[in-house]
This record gives C-alpha cells, sequence and structure tokens, in this order.
C-alpha cells in the first residue's frame, strides 16, 4: 500500500485518505513492484497428530497493535493540544448533519477540522468543505470502521493547528467502530429517534462506549412512536456513566447543550483513556 | 465484519512475535462481552491467513463466560449478554469479566 495517498490494490483492505483540497491528480508512478515471488512450496508433510510442534506463550491482547497506535494518535494529538472527538452512528442517524450545524455554529470559536470516514466516495467530504471547514476524507474501501493507523495516517494530511478540535466522523455503523480505539479524547454516539427505542438494547457493545450519548431528531417525536423512556432505561443499563442528551440538528433543540459538552471536554486538562482496560 | 480486522491483528501480532515459521495452531481467548463472534472469526481466519506463515493453521477458541455483579443484592453470576438480569430481579448490574480478547498461545511446526 502507498504510505503517502493510501491507494492500494489489496483486495481486502483497499483504504484511501483523499485530501479533497489537495490537486485531483495524484500522477506519482506507483513504482512499488513487490513481485511476490516467495515460493514457499506447501509441501510440509502434514506428521501424525502425535508429532506435535512447539508451544510459544504469546498472552497478548489481540487489538495491542491498534491500541498502541491510538496511544501513539494520543500523544501525537496532546503535544499539540488537539483535542479529537469520535463520532460513531448508524447510517442516516444525522452525524454529518449534525456536523454541519455545529461547524458553522462554532466558527471563529475555536479552530475545527474534520476526518470524514465512509466505505466510498467523497460526498460528506464535499458538504463539509461546504461549511468552510477544512476535511480529510478516508475511504475504507471494504472496511467498516476507522482504526488507529487510519486516523493516523489521516492526521497526518488534515495536519490540524494546535489548540484546534478535531472531529472523526466514523463510518456509519452501530457495531463494528465500538471496537477500535482512535486515541481519542471521547467517543459520542449520536442516535435517532427515527431507528427505534430498542437500538441500545440490539447494539449495546456501541452505547457502553461511549462518552456522551446524543439523540437526534427529537423535532420529529410528535410524529412517531418513539418510546423514550424505554430508550433511556436502557441506555442506563448499559452505559450508567454516559451523559445523554436530547438535540434537533435541523432545529435548535438541545445544540447549546451539546456545544456546552463540547466545551467542557476540550477544557479538561488530560484527555480520556480510552480502551486502556480492554 | 470486524472479525476480519481482528484475524488480521492476530496474524501480524504472531508475524511479528514469529516471524515466518510455520504455524500449526493459534489459541485465542474470546470472552462472551468482547463484541466478538467465534464463527465470523474462524471463517475470517482462512481468509486473513492465506498466503501467510499461518496458511492451514487450526484456530482454538477458549471462550469465556462473562462475569457480572449484581450492584443491588451484590450476587454474582455469569452472563453471555451485556444487559444482564440479577436473578433478585435488578437490572443494576455491573460487568466484570468478559470482554477477553488475548492470543494465548501458538504452536509452531
Amino acid at each position: 500500500m502507498c504510505a503517502t495517498c493510501g491507494c492500494s490494490d489489496d483486495p481486502v483492505g483497499g483504504v484511501r485518505v483523499i485530501d479533497p483540497s489537495a490537486p485531483p491528480e495524484h500522477d506519482h508512478p506507483h513504482p512499488h513492484e513487490h513481485p511476490h515471488d516467495h515460493e514457499h512450496p506447501h509441501d510440509h508433510e502434514h506428521e501424525p497428530a502425535s508429532d506435535r510442534g512447539h508451544t510459544v506463550a504469546l498472552e497478548q491482547r489481540v487489538l495491542a497493535r491498534n491500541d498502541e497506535r491510538a496511544a501513539r494518535n494520543r500523544r501525537w494529538l496532546a503535544e499539540r493540544g488537539v483535542l479529537a472527538v469520535n463520532l460513531m452512528s448508524s447510517p442516516g442517524a444525522g452525524k454529518t448533519t449534525l456536523l454541519e450545524r455545529t461547524l458553522v455554529d462554532l466558527a471563529g470559536e475555536r479552530g475545527v477540522s474534520v476526518l470524514e470516514g465512509d466505505q466510498e466516495t467523497l460526498l460528506d467530504a464535499d458538504r463539509i468543505t461546504a461549511t468552510g471547514c477544512r476535511v480529510v476524507q478516508i475511504n475504507t474501501g471494504s472496511g467498516c470502521h476507522l482504526d488507529a493507523d487510519m486516523v493516523h495516517r489521516g492526521l497526518r494530511a488534515l495536519d490540524p493547528p494546535d489548540g484546534s478540535l478535531v472531529f472523526v466522523e466514523n463510518v456509519g455503523n452501530l457495531v463494528c467502530p465500538a471496537l477500535f480505539d482512535l486515541g481519542e479524547a471521547a467517543k459520542v454516539v449520536i442516535a435517532s429517534v427515527t431507528e427505534g427505542a430498542d437500538k441500545p438494547a440490539k447494539y449495546p457493545h456501541m452505547f457502553a462506549a461511549a462518552d456522551l450519548i446524543l439523540l437526534n431528531k427529537i423535532d420529529l417525536l410528535p410524529y412517531l412512536r418513539f418510546d423514550e423512556a424505554y430508550w433511556l432505561a436502557t441506555v442506563r443499563r448499559v452505559n450508567p456513566g454516559a451523559t445523554v442528551l436530547r438535540v434537533s440538528a435541523t432545529g435548535d433543540d438541545g445544540l447549546a447543550d451539546w456545544y456546552g459538552w463540547l466545551r467542557t471536554v476540550g477544557g479538561r486538562s488530560a484527555p480520556a483513556q480510552q480502551g486502556a482496560a480492554r | 465484519m470486524h472479525e476480519l480486522a481482528i484475524t488480521e491483528s492476530i496474524v501480524a501480532a504472531v508475524r511479528e512475535k514469529l516471524g515466518d515459521a510455520p504455524v500449526r495452531r493459534v489459541c485465542v481467548e474470546v470472552g462472551a462481552l468482547s463484541g466478538v463472534v467465534p464463527d465470523a472469526l474462524l471463517f475470517s481466519f482462512e481468509v486473513a491467513t492465506e498466503g501467510t506463515s499461518l496458511a492451514g493453521a487450526e484456530l482454538d477458541i477458549v471462550r469465556q463466560s462473562g462475569r457480572a455483579r449484581c450492584r443491588d443484592c451484590g450476587a454474582r453470576f455469569d452472563t453471555d449478554d451485556l444487559l444482564a438480569l440479577c436473578a433478585c430481579g435488578s437490572a443494576d448490574v455491573e460487568v466484570l469479566g468478559g470482554r477477553e480478547l488475548r492470543i494465548r498461545e501458538v504452536e509452531v511446526v
């Protein structure tokens, strides 16, 4: 994989980090030849089961590598006084709409930039660019979540100014992103009333991982049968410690509370240590 | 399908420790509350190991049940559900364990 632009012919990974403000044609010659001539002829004989090889104890967390890279991101961000917030939700919960609104409302208050994660397209990056905000798009290809290495590469391309705020918009998915620490200061899960009240029960890992849970689209409540008391009780069962705020990204409801939360997190001296206990 | 990323992490960790030594078996501990599905791990292990020193290796998954404690009555019990209920009827339950996702050992030829 090309470390500069992330272009890849890897059928499994295929992650691309794209800076929409950079010239579109990337005409570097791609000379990486790696001929794949490793021969390994597979002539191992499959000895009888009694003839066992030797066992090596590893005792290592499977995600140790991701967590190391997340820790490196956390140090990199701390050295620059940059606050990174990881936004996660199912597709269509309103992450990008909330982000657009937030970027407009917070413009001038603190430098803000965005890392956009999607499997494909620059559609969200275009929406963020339209607000006047700097953005770098990470296309994960077949990947269903951002990991710490993608964010490392994204941050280098984004190059956020010291003391600024970076929103990391994860791939829309209520399952996989919950497992991967990115080095962020806080994880925000956005739920919406149109998704139904049973989602915290169905996807408990995501809600359990959150520092803040936003219930979005509350202006639509009069038109829906959404049992908010049940939703909140379930959220509390999986995550008694998280802050919960009701918002409407297209109205005004709760946005002042959301901005207040961002200022509080931004004012904390040491970022939260995510994933350390895993 | 984060299990593919998980198995890729297993392959990378094993190769980092053992280089290109051919691997016969990998033993992984998976907690019931880890968010990882063993069947999906087995499926993606075959894909992720193809063409590596782990090709053809057996993935041995040791399941760990989740452990919880009731904040109301103090009872400790096993559970495979993040939304656990205590036998006393309380839903105020603290998860103590079951999120393990560890490579225990590797058998090389």
